[in-house]
Order: structure tokens, then sequence, then C-alpha cells
């Protein structure tokens, strides 16, 4: 069996520093084996979040060699094992300890955002084609790792203004409900600053569930907003109107 | 590194409102570049910023440079349609009202509409983002800047144009398939030359890219949240995301074979290339 090196981030809060560990790799294994092996031969007290171990509980989120991925997903042998491997804690969220971070602002987010408003006296019927495109975004695992590298709340800290890419899936799985009768446009340009997103298309490229945020919720979430706000003719219609 | 988190609190209590934003990121990146990532994350950004570059560079010369740009049927696609500027046009040469201060050049009269297209299309917003103003130059990589208001507020609230440019590129697409039928009558009656087949190429390309874009595929049916209802828009929804998940793809071949056309066009009216007639 080889051995690999990884570089663990250790401490709290503000204080702290890499750590470096050696664990045995064998075949078949994830970054979150290394670290649960590590856990019990050289460090007791490392601190890591995790749950199912299948990608579907969206609690192993951390940035593995500097790319926010979730442990439990990411074999040993895509990663060059000739260098240390380094594991570090999610930087969009508050430290708490080692790998660990608070991201309980992601759910102070969710409470803003108007909830879920069926229509009164619809019958609950609808055709695939109308639920394909909010069934996409009911994948999301809620593992935050769009949050993390979005750059409007990782570099900017505009958290008080711009929900972030994981709450744009959640606002355009209801907006594009056929059977939610709400209006979330004008929470979405003024309170919740989608404006900011710039498409960088970094939140699609971390996704584990491979939901396509940007072309998918994002930018159609958009140009909803552009055909209220943004559209001088279809003002102009709606005056005639 | 505290610096953020201080900030954000500093921020939050100007609003007074919930304190969402008081947090402390401590570990966030540094200075511009840094990061964590051993992958080359650099060289996404410089292929867009060399590739764009050299396009931007190249379709300046050759919309200022006013010649060459016709070899029999063939037109370039940087000076179609021809409004103005030799016997051919739509209108006759250049006006006599035209400033004499004010270099013309037929190109110069329309590309600033499929122009106006790439540069307001969601696909290459966040790929020269990247690559020109590095906000971000990669993912998770530190920016040069702290402040940021992204298309939230002017000047990148401009934009929102974009459906506007997307309305005047769909003519365009038809005025480059009515040159596509131009390139195939020569001196001697119908044919097929190389020039054809390249301008052919070029305009499928571009209308690949154009029936892909984000705007079109709300148009025609993404902003329905009922879309069974409307068989036609459901098919030309399906289709415009058919396009739209390589878009990125057909951003890069249209913008390569646009400028391929021109130069194709051009070499062969000065001589350099003969057009190579196939029936």
């Amino acid at each position: 069996m080889a051995a690999a090196t990884f570089k663990i981030w250790r401490g709290e809060r503000s204080s702290g520093g890499y750590k470096e560990y050696k664990a045995e790799v064998s075949e078949g294994m994830v970054v979150l084996d290394a670290v649960h092996q590590i856990q019990a031969a050289d460090a007791n007290d490392l601190s890591v979040r995790w749950n199912c171990k299948a990608g579907k509980c969206g609690s192993c989120s951390a940035e593995i060699n500097g790319k926010p991925k979730l442990m439990c997903m990411t074999r040993l042998n895509t990663l060059p094992l000739d260098e240390p491997i380094t594991i570090e804690p999610m930087k969009t969220f508050p430290h708490i300890k080692d790998l660990v971070t608070d991201v309980s602002w992601n759910y102070k987010v969710k409470t803003r955002i108007k909830k879920f408003t069926p229509a009164r006296g619809e019958a609950w019927n609808a055709s695939q084609d109308d639920v394909d495109r909010p069934q996409e975004f009911r994948k999301c695992i809620e593992c935050f790792l769009c949050q993390d590298v979005c750059h409007v709340l990782r570099d900017h800290g505009l958290h008080d203004e711009f929900i972030g890419p994981r709450y744009f899936v959640y606002s355009a799985a209801m907006e594009m409900n056929p059977f939610d009768s709400e209006d979330r446009l004008d929470d979405l340009k003024s309170k919740h600053g989608i404006g900011y997103c710039n498409i960088t298309k970094c939140c699609t490229q971390v996704c584990p569930e491979e939901i396509r945020i940007t072309d998918n919720a994002i930018i159609p979430l958009k140009e909803r907003v552009v055909d209220e706000y943004y559209d001088p003719l279809k003002r102009l219609f709606k005056i005639f109107k | 590194m505290l610096a953020h988190g201080l900030r954000a609190m500093s921020q939050n209590s100007h609003r007074g409102g919930d304190s969402l934003s008081s947090i402390d990121v401590p570990l966030k990146n540094g200075g511009f570049g840094q990061t964590s990532r051993r992958d080359n994350w650099w060289l996404q950004p410089l292929a867009v910023f060399l590739g764009l570059s050299t396009f931007i560079v190249y379709s300046t010369w050759a919309a200022f440079q006013g010649d060459h740009y016709r070899f029999g049927g063939y037109l370039s696609p940087f000076y179609s349609p021809e409004i103005f500027g030799s016997a051919h046009a739509w209108f006759g040469p250049k006006p006599p009202w035209w400033p004499g201060w004010m270099p013309f050049s037929a190109a110069l009269l329309i590309l600033w509409a499929p122009g106006g297209f790439r540069f307001t299309c969601y696909y290459y917003r966040g790929a020269y983002y990247k690559a020109f103003w590095a906000d971000p130059v990669n993912c998770a990589v530190g920016e040069p800047r702290n402040s940021y208001c992204g298309e939230q507020s002017f000047p990148l609230i401009i934009q929102n144009i974009h459906r506007y440019f997307l309305y005047l590129a769909l003519i365009f697409i038809v005025l480059l398939a009515h040159d596509v039928w131009e390139a195939m009558w020569f001196a001697d009656g119908f044919g097929i030359g190389a020039g054809t087949l390249i301008l052919a190429a070029n305009t499928a390309l571009l209308a690949s890219y154009t029936l892909g874009c984000h705007s079109l595929r709300h148009l025609v049916g993404g902003k329905l949240d009922v879309i069974s209802k409307s068989p036609l828009r459901k098919s030309a929804y399906d289709g415009s995301t058919c396009l739209n998940k390589r878009h990125m793809r057909f951003a890069w071949f249209s913008l390569f074979s646009v400028g391929f056309s021109d130069l194709y066009v051009r070499l062969c009216s000065m001589g350099i290339w003969h057009d190579w007639r196939i029936l």
C-alpha cells in the first residue's frame, strides 16, 4: 500500500495552520476515508463534519487542493499523490474548528425567500414537461459548495445583499413551479441581488449533483427580471394593456 | 484576513437589519492570484484573453481596412449587409453626407450589432469578466479588487439590453443565409466553390450560436411555467436548450469561422489564395 501526505488545516477561528499527516492509500479510497484514518491514528481531536459517505447529505464539503468538493466523492486516484494533498474548510463561512464551518447563514437566508404559495382552486395535475425544470433543482443536497466558491460571497463578502447560487436555485424551483402563484422577481432584483452574479459559472463547476445552476436557474431568473424591469418594449405593452 | 469580516460587520451596522453579514470568514483568500489550487488555473483565462484579443485586433483592422471584402459572389461576413460602400451595396457607394473627418468603411455601419450581441452574451460576459477584469480571474482564486457591484448597477446593468441585440442577430442570420445563396452563383451560372462552403459553415455556426442564446431560450418558452400547453413553443425551447448546452463551443467556433471567412474572401480578392471551384 502506498502512503500519501495530507496537509490539513487545524485550528479554531482565525488561529491555526496546516499540519501534515501520512495515510495509507488503497484502491477505491476517497479523501474522507483518509481523513478518518488520520483521525483514528494520529489526530483524535480532528473535527470533521460528515454523515452519509454517499454524496447525498452534503455534510463533508471542504476545499481539496483549493477546489470546493465533497470529501466523500473525491477519489484519491484523481489527485496527484506524489505531493501533499491540501484539505481546508470552506472559506466563505465562519470557521469553527479544523474542517468544520458554521453554515447557519444559509438557513437564515432561506427564511427571507417567499415560500411556495399554491394557486387556489387548481387541480394538482401537471405534465412531466412542466415539472422537469423544477425537478432538476430538487436534486440540490445543500452542500453549499456553490455558495463557497461564489466570488460575490467569498471575495466580496456581500452576504447581506446577495443570497448566492444555492438560493437562486431554490427560488427558481418555486418560480418555475406551475402551481406556484407567488411573485419573487422584485425581491430577486432588489433584496436578493441577482444582478451581482456575473455568470462566471463557478457554482455550476463545483455542483456535485451536476445541476446547471447558471444556465438553468440564474440566467432564466435574470431574464425574468429583465422581462419585468429592464425591457422597455414590454413596459410599453403593459401600459397599453 | 480579518479585514473582510470587519468590513461585513460595518456594512451591516449601516443598515441595522438582520445581522446576516456579521460573519467572520478568517480563511478567505488574500490578495490577487492567491489560491490553494494546484492546477494551471491561469491557463483558461489566458487562452480566453489571447483568443478574444486576437479576434478584436483582427476584426478592427478588417473593419477599418474597407477593401478586399468582396470576391465574385462572396461577401465577407464583416461587411454583410453592405448598406453603403460599393456599387453592389444596397444604397450605392459612400454617401456624400458622410463627414469628411470620419473614416468610412461599410463594416463600421453594421458591425456594432453582432459585436453588441457577443459583448452582451451571457457566455462571453462570464469569460471576459474573468480574462480581462479578473473578477474573478478563475474560481476560488483571489481577486485584485475589494469593491464590486457586478451587473446590479451602472454601468454593467446595461448588459440587460442583450435581447435587443439578439433580435438584430437573428436578422443577420437571414442576411448571411442570403449571402450563401449569392455565393452559389458564378459568372457561368450555378456552382459551389470552397468559399461557398466556408460561408455556409460560418452561417450554420453563427445560427447555432444565436439560436442557443439564453435570451432566445427564455423568450421562446423558458418564460412559461406551463409549457406543455404550447407544443410549438415546447419544441422551440427544446431545440434552443439543445444548442444552449453547447453555447460556449458554438461561441468560439463561430467567432473563429467569421474571422476565417473574412480572411478567405480577403485573400482570394487580393489574389493570394485561389478559390477552389468544386461544382
